[in-house]
């Protein structure tokens, strides 16, 4: 756990709905508890993290949601303005470009280039020396889009170095991407479930992140595991009782999780036996929703676990 | 429900935010509806051959590919759309001339972004969509969308394409030298110079040798994003949203719904997948005498977390019928078993068509 969390930057992924946004909150509590300063990154138009702290919306503004737990929501057209100051080392310069609607135009048709700039903007996040002038964080983590956008998006930096074969893109294209690619200072968490598409899903993540940007994951985080409640005696004597109007409901209720449990440790070892990752479980919250405590519970038991 | 939802409809566009089953129930319908005497194609953008999996396909392609299943009176088709491939061939097919085409597709620009995808994904599926419905070889289209609220930008990007096209930003680079400054006012030059010295005067000049190549093109463009436009708008078309009961999910579908509004869209219900349904009373003493002390408490607590979440279910989804007003919402129970094979498929069917069973 230590050697993850003394990286600069976490990559989150996975499939749709597994729960990486848990995840990376339970990951930057981990952290911040240590005594880091961490700011957890969501993207693409997603900001769900304030509101799991109970705190409000703040978009493309960095925010102190815990004891040096801090959080954004990175805006690529804010993201966009901050490059371009960078860059041109000048804000008037800057807005003449942002305001002009020839940049706009080619800046919206550029396919990739939102994608570009918000790995940009984490990639700053992580930095010792930010280029934008905010202050250092020892932890960026990013709640990265589902498996195959989010790779898209972590190949964005080396899509660019490509088309732009010269200039300032392509220098700090290939400063991101030789950063993503460093394992000492970048991590991969991939979430799954312990569910057939999902398990299929990190299989391929794995595969692709290997092929594509040479990206090793460093843990396999399996969600929502149900607890095995019952002995295989048990589970026969609850087949075996007389029915009865009043015990009915009740017994076909525990009959069936347990059925869902036997598929779930399945897929289990499924995923165990093929990936090359380690894999950490965390247990199903039998909690209507996700609130501070389950997150606290959830952080107590990963922590632990990694 | 789902058979009165799509009579008469011959395209089928399910939406939804990731990891609700979208990509399972787009299968259910498409299976349910072949079932039906009805020869239907579902279509996927999903890189990760959750539709081939579902299907028990090895693998899809760019082009349609039969399943056989038994017992369908219609036929059953699927097809992984290939942005790329797709966004070629419309190349192709817009191109004035060969010189063009290889212009464009040899553009350095072109094929490193058109590789990399992303944001022209959605409407590649949308060009392809369209471009079926044209041929006319099936009686109904059922679409997977992908996992991201961006999933919706399709419907904005026959707009912004036409808005782009029309914009003086190409005719800078399609007018001969120096006019096309002079079109833009005054400024543009400083603009350009700017705009070099953030970007590498390399990637510009490409950029500009990219959009005149395709200049030609613009006109086609523009027409056949209208048509994809109208097919969507279309009474023959229906939006079908997928959702779980988790609150995050919900509030995904009230947002999906309101853009789908928003832009005039054929909305034909809400698919409620993996609801808690927590079963009828169940008598603690009765239990206990059933089962004995200590297994009676385990069993009972387990109905009691399984009818929490069956409550937080009905809550949330209450909560949506009242946010979307009087639109249908179907419900599919949380199966023991995660949905990813033909047999799960016709697990669903019977929630998604009811009980009557496929055929006769």
């Amino acid at each position: 756990m230590s050697a993850l969390l003394d990286k600069r930057l976490i990559v989150v992924t996975g499939k749709g709905g597994v729960g990486k946004t848990t995840v990376a909150a339970a990951l930057g509590l981990i952290a911040a508890r240590s005594g880091k300063r961490t700011v957890i990154c969501e993207v693409a138009e997603q900001e769900r993290i304030a509101g799991l702290f109970g705190a409000d919306e703040s978009g493309h503004e960095e925010r102190e949601l815990a004891p040096g737990l801090h959080s954004i929501s990175v805006d690529p057209e804010r993201a966009k303005e901050e490059w371009l100051r960078y860059q041109l080392k000048s804000g008037t310069l800057a807005g003449v470009l942002g305001g002009s609607s020839l940049f706009r135009y080619l800046s919206a048709a550029a396919p990739g280039l939102s994608e570009l700039v918000t790995i940009g903007k984490v990639w700053d996040l992580a930095q010792l020396e930010r280029r934008t002038g905010g202050s250092v964080f020892d932890l960026a983590i990013v709640d990265a889009p589902a498996t195959g956008h989010g790779i898209a998006m972590l190949r964005a930096p080396s899509t660019y170095a490509g088309v732009a074969r010269v200039g300032p893109i392509r220098r700090q294209a290939l400063r991101i991407d030789g950063f993503l690619r460093d394992s000492a200072r970048t991590g991969v968490v991939v979430v799954a479930l312990p569910e057939e598409m999902p398990v299929n899903e990190t299989f391929d993540l794995e595969r692709r992140l290997a092929e594509e940007m040479d990206m090793v994951i460093d843990t396999a985080i399996v969600n929502g595991l149900y607890p095995e409640r019952f002995t295989g005696a048990e589970v026969k004597r609850l087949r075996e009782a007389t029915p009865s109007p009043n015990a009915d409901g009740a017994v076909r209720a525990a009959l069936a999780e347990h059925e869902r449990v036997r598929g779930q440790r399945a897929q289990l070892r499924r995923l165990r036996r093929g990936l090359a990752a380690p894999v950490a479980t965390l247990p199903f919250l039998f909690a209507p929703e996700l609130g501070l405590d389950q997150l606290d519970e959830l952080a107590r038991r990963l922590e632990r676990r990694l | 429900m789902i058979e009165r939802w799509l009579e008469r409809k011959q395209v089928c566009i399910c939406a939804g935010s990731g990891g609700v089953g979208k990509t399972t129930t787009s299968a259910a319908i498409a299976l349910g509806m072949a079932a039906r005497g009805k020869k239907v194609a579902v279509l996927t953008i999903d890189p990760a051959r959750r539709l081939a999996n579902s299907l028990g396909l090895p693998e899809l392609g760019n082009e349609e590919r039969r399943v056989n299943v038994d017992g369908l009176e219609g036929e059953l088709w699927a097809m992984m759309l290939d942005p790329k491939r797709t966004f070629d061939e419309i190349v192709e097919w817009h191109a004035p001339d060969e010189r063009t085409r290889d212009a464009v597709l040899s553009n350095r620009i072109y094929q490193e972004l058109s590789n990399a995808v992303a944001g022209s994904q959605e409407y590649m599926a949308m060009e392809k969509l369209h471009e079926l419905h044209q041929e006319g070889r099936y009686d109904l289209l059922v679409l997977d969308t992908p996992p991201t609220r961006n999933a919706l930008d399709f419907l904005d990007a026959p707009r912004r394409l036409t808005e782009f096209v029309d914009s003086r930003a190409l005719q800078v680079f399609t007018a001969p030298a120096g006019i096309g400054l002079k079109l833009l006012g005054r400024g543009t030059g400083v603009v350009f110079s700017v705009m070099k010295r953030a970007t590498g005067i390399d990637l510009l000049a490409d950029m500009g040798e990219f959009f005149k190549s395709f200049a030609g093109m613009t006109e086609g463009f523009r027409e056949r994003a209208a048509r994809v436009n109208e097919l969507l708008a279309d009474s023959r078309t229906a939006f079908v949203l997928v959702t779980s009961p988790r609150r995050h999910a919900l509030e995904d579908a009230v947002w999906f719904h309101h853009r789908l509004m928003e832009a005039g869209m054929p909305f034909a219900g809400v698919i409620a997948n993996r609801v808690h349904r927590g079963g009828g009373d169940s008598d603690p003493a009765a239990l206990a005498s059933l089962l004995g002390e200590d297994l009676a408490r385990k069993v009972l607590r387990t109905y009691e977390d399984e009818r929490r979440l069956a409550d937080r279910d009905r809550a949330g989804l209450a909560e949506l019928r009242s946010r979307i007003g009087r639109k249908p919402i179907v419900e599919i129970p949380h199966l023991h078993d995660d949905v990813h094979d033909l047999d799960g498929l016709r697990q669903m069917d019977e929630y998604l068509f009811g009980r009557e069973g496929p055929g006769r």
